[in-house]
């Protein structure tokens, strides 16, 4: 019983994560100097996924590797390089998986259909339900 | 009246499948790991500066030599890159050849590591900021990656090597030579 | 000794639920007819009454340990710990799997005593079949504690202290969130008792709507407040001032809301018109279903989420299994029966009770939207691909059934019952919905703002006017309670729903690292960074950032955000501090020290975004006047029959002697 104990609590101590002990990334906790740009970064980093976390996006996220991340996308954005272009970037490396804007494909287009199917099924409720003043 | 039958039977068919769904998802482990989508492309181009005094750095470059590497994405404070130490002495025994990214870590961290666990690198790369690591779609360490003789990544191995995990990594490594 | 007594309540009241399932089955089945039958069934609202006081026992046997942190109880000694004030130790006690399972059952079985109690209006077969639906789901959960996730287990030796809770966990906030959330699940397992009962004899009847209905509006005020109360923890609590993020956990507290808000409306239409009886069947058993779905995601771990909580995939196979018996069986019943439920006649679109099939419509259809979004990952997971839905799929897709409701609820409320005439309210319409096509244009033209903001905006407007409209005319005095609560939980939608917009239109987000005495700017805000110092709690040690702000000149005031270490167990936190203005939030948060002697500050000046709550607040208030309005005119009507009875006895000799 003692053992078992042990190893229950050993389970169930939260250890201490593992650090790294170098400083954020440049642009991890630094804003962009243009607005506009900072902005397009910001709403960018919304949507993408921080891979260290349990679903939360870079932007909400004091992982250091979620940091990286933002310094990643702030850098690109600042060097002209168009918001879509940086998600596909992400995507290319880690699959859909790394955002959170499904797009159209073999394997999201039922998030797509289903919806248009909603529609209809609400009209057409809302036909059968509901007359003309009489 | 038939409709709303028709329409609840409906509802249950759905509803049965949702079910069937989540056992079938409470029924397998729960598979937390990203893969990485880089796997047949080529390295990105990089040049990362050396680690440690006695390695050189590492760039696309080296991956380029017509010899297949393991690319070792370690750090020194992570837990389990120690853990795999061991393994990765067994695979440079058995010819591998394997260079190392070094993520987030300062040079008196990494050399500190190597003194205490070994070196089985024969260059190691300052990756200061994920950059690399993020470009080859790595989402963790440790992470060892199968390079081609000509720069194609063919596999990915992800978290700490264990003994059971190295034959499948020699013959990756093989299969890359072809 | 108080955990044996615990669990031996526990186990008496599970045995008083089996005998309570019994007597509704033998009392069903013998048609009421015959004696022994009656006899039997008479012992249904006792055992659920005696069942409701054992539950509350073993529920205080827990408090109870919790409070003296007795740690020869393995959940005590894995979820408490001595050196914790008092309050977070009393929430510890639901603040894990098996402690928040007895608070559910608990819950469950004072509301069927409540109903055993009190309730006296439905026709006696109905209300044997609903207490012994009760009953039966009660059993189940019953036995999940009792099996798998006693929450009295001892140790075989005390441990010398307890291994804490979670420093994240330790707040306010977060010990009165789930209670309040249960309320609300709970709540909903009455509301679906209700309909399988009614679905069992064969009664769907104004009469049960009217019965349903309170139950309904408090599970809804509860689950309100849950949600507001959640998504404010998870607001100051997270650090990066976001207070809605689509997380499946989220999402699953959202969806039986929604269910419940159209239910809440369709019941009306019952109560009123005798129509949408399967609908509201359907919203009744499928609101209990999202409570359970919620549940079963949120502790099996099936999905990836940043609140996840008590995961276990053993205690999620048996979730899933009270699932299909309870969803499933209920579903396949109302199949069955289908053919009793006769559909209504079709109503004038220029009708509430049309404006509410619009409501219950669209809300169900948001509704699936937002189980489609949460469950899709976990549909291509089962084909090995993984994907993410977020934000920019679930605010988009859910605008376009959301902002036509808004619309529909703007003009809604000011309509009448049965058909009303289109020159009566022609003036009032046109206005309300001009007004936020006008509001759209004037912002869109005057501010860059995205288009779903400034829609929100625009729309909250007429909300907030239309929301007002039935108490046109009226003097105030004599408005019924009903319809107060009606206004102010469509205010607060208003109220919430501007900022929603308001916030993710004009937040000023301004990350900087500081040096002492330095001052920046962040929207109308002038922050110095005056002292960083170490201070210490009684389980952790932080530094604290003394932040001087000012407001567009104003007062000087202070703010101080943390950077914790918990140590038991060992967990750093950052505290962010919120200055608090009646148009919004300064909210800083001190992260590392930077380089030259810097600070990291995170600076957020959030616009309105208190409304955010201040609406979800006045939601669950309306829901709380209709509830209070709708339960004081039920035992008015019932007092009032009972003196006509006695009156007629009294003075109609006839009565008397009716031979």
């Amino acid at each position: 019983m003692r053992t078992f104990l042990a190893l229950l609590l050993t389970l169930l101590a939260v250890p201490v994560v593992a650090q790294d002990m170098l400083p954020p990334a440049p642009y991890a906790y630094q804003q962009l100097d243009d607005p506009a740009l900072e902005t397009q970064a910001q709403n960018l980093m919304l949507t993408l996924r921080c891979l260290k976390c349990q679903s939360q996006s870079i932007a909400d996220s004091d992982a250091p590797m979620a940091g990286d991340m933002r310094h990643q996308v702030r850098t690109r954005i600042a060097a002209g390089e168009n918001p879509e272009a940086i998600r596909a970037w992400m995507v290319e490396r880690y699959g859909a998986y790394v955002s959170y804007k499904p797009e159209v494909s073999a394997s999201t287009w039922p998030l797509f259909v289903i919806p248009l199917v909603l529609i209809a099924l609400v009209l057409f409720v809302l036909s059968q339900r509901l007359r003309r003043r009489a | 009246m038939k409709r709303l039958r028709l329409v609840l039977w409906g509802v249950v068919a759905v509803v049965a499948c949702l079910f069937g769904l989540f056992a079938f998802q409470l029924s397998r482990p729960k598979d937390d790991v990203v893969v990485s989508a880089m796997i047949g492309k080529p390295m990105p181009q990089f040049d990362l500066k050396p680690s440690v005094a006695d390695r050189p750095g590492l760039s696309t470059r080296d991956l380029m030599d017509g010899k297949p590497k393991l690319v070792n994405v370690f750090a020194s404070w992570c837990v389990p890159c120690a853990a795999e130490a061991e393994q990765l002495a067994a695979l440079e025994q058995n010819g591998a050849v394997i260079v190392g990214i070094a993520i987030r870590d300062r040079p008196q961290d990494v050399a500190a590591f190597l003194q205490a666990y070994g070196n089985p690198f024969t260059r190691i790369g300052a990756d200061d900021i994920s950059e690399v690591q993020l470009s080859i779609g790595s989402s963790g360490v440790p992470e060892t990656f199968v390079v081609d003789g000509k720069g194609i990544i063919r596999y990915q191995h992800i978290g700490d090597i264990r003994a059971e995990n190295i034959p499948q990594l020699l013959q990756e490594l093989r299969k890359a030579e072809s | 000794m108080i955990a044996e007594l615990g669990l031996a309540a526990l186990w008496l009241a599970a045995a008083l639920a089996g005998l309570q399932l019994f007597a509704a089955v033998i009392g069903l089945i013998g048609k009421g007819d015959d004696a022994e039958g009656a006899g039997i069934a008479g012992l249904v609202r006792p055992a659920a009454i005696v069942q409701a006081l054992l539950c509350a026992l073993s529920f205080g046997a827990l408090l109870l340990l919790f409070a003296r942190t007795d740690l020869s109880v393995l959940l005590v000694a894995t979820n408490s710990h001595s050196m914790k004030p008092m309050i977070f130790k009393l929430a510890a006690t639901w603040g894990n799997h098996e402690g928040s399972m007895l608070l559910w059952v608990s819950v469950m079985a004072l509301s069927g005593g409540l109903i055993a109690l009190v309730e006296r209006r439905l026709p006696v077969r109905t209300m044997i079949a609903t207490l012994g639906a009760q009953a039966f789901v009660g059993l189940g959960f019953y036995a999940f504690l009792l099996f798998s996730s006693n929450p009295f287990a001892r140790l075989a030796e005390p441990v010398a202290e307890g291994q804490g809770l979670n420093p994240l966990l330790q707040d306010i906030g977060l010990a009165f969130h789930p209670p309040t959330l249960y309320f609300g699940y709970v709540g909903l397992s009455v509301a679906f008792s209700f309909a399988v009962g009614a679905l069992l004899t064969r009664q769907v009847t104004p009469e049960f709507a009217r019965v349903m209905r309170p139950w309904v509006l408090g599970a809804w005020s509860f689950l309100t407040i849950g949600i507001t109360a959640g998504s404010y923890w998870a607001y100051y609590e997270l650090g990066w001032g976001g207070w809605w993020f689509w997380d499946p956990v989220e999402n699953a507290s959202l969806m039986p809301w929604l269910a419940a808000t159209a239910l809440l409306h369709s019941a009306s239409v019952l109560a009123a018109r005798d129509a949408l009886r399967a609908w509201t069947i359907m919203l009744g058993v499928v609101a209990f279903s999202m409570s359970m779905i919620g549940t079963f995601l949120v502790r099996s771990g099936i999905l990836t989420s940043v609140h996840a909580f008590a995961v276990d995939p053993e205690r999620g196979s048996f979730i899933l299994a009270l699932l299909t018996i309870y969803i499933g069986g209920a579903l396949v019943l109302f199949a069955l029966r289908a053919n009793t439920v006769a559909e209504g006649e079709r109503f004038s679109i220029l009708s509430r009770e049309g404006a509410l099939v619009v409501n219950n419509v669209a809300l169900s259809a948001i509704l699936g939207i937002v189980l489609l979004g949460t469950l899709y990952p976990l549909l291509t997971e089962a084909f090995d691909v993984r994907v993410s839905v977020g934000p920019p799929y679930f605010n988009p897709v859910g605008a376009i059934f959301f902002l036509p409701m808004m619309l529909v609820l703007a003009v809604g409320p000011m309509l009448r019952w049965r058909n009303d005439r289109l020159e009566r309210i022609r003036w009032s319409a046109i206005g309300l919905l001009a007004l936020p096509v006008a509001l759209a244009i004037g912002l869109g033209i005057s501010l860059k703002i995205d288009l779903l903001p400034l829609l929100g905006m625009a729309l909250s407007a007429s909300v907030a006017i239309g929301s007002l409209m039935p108490l046109r005319g009226r003097a105030l005095r004599r408005v019924p309670l009903a319809t107060w609560g009606m206004v102010i939980a469509h205010f607060g939608v208003a109220v919430a729903l501007f900022g929603m917009s308001a916030d993710t239109a004009f937040q000023k987000e301004r990350l900087v690292a500081a040096r002492v005495g330095e001052t920046v700017q962040d929207g109308p805000w002038s922050i110095t960074l005056k002292s960083v110092e170490p201070v210490a709690g009684p389980n952790w040690t932080a530094i604290r950032a003394t932040l001087l702000a000012s407001y567009d000149g104003g007062p000087v005031q202070e703010s101080h955000p943390q950077a914790r270490s918990f140590w038991a167990p060992p967990q750093d936190t950052s505290e962010s501090a919120l200055l608090t203005r009646w148009n919004g939030q300064l909210y800083t948060v001190l992260g590392g020290e930077a380089e030259g002697d810097r600070w990291q500050l995170r600076l957020w000046w959030k616009p309105f975004v208190t409304w955010v709550w201040y609406g979800g607040v006045l939601i669950a208030l309306g829901g709380a006047l209709a509830l209070i309005g709708r339960v004081s005119g039920d035992l008015k009507r019932r007092r009032a029959q009972a003196r006509n009875i006695e009156r007629r006895s009294a003075g109609d000799p006839l009565m008397e002697n009716p031979a």
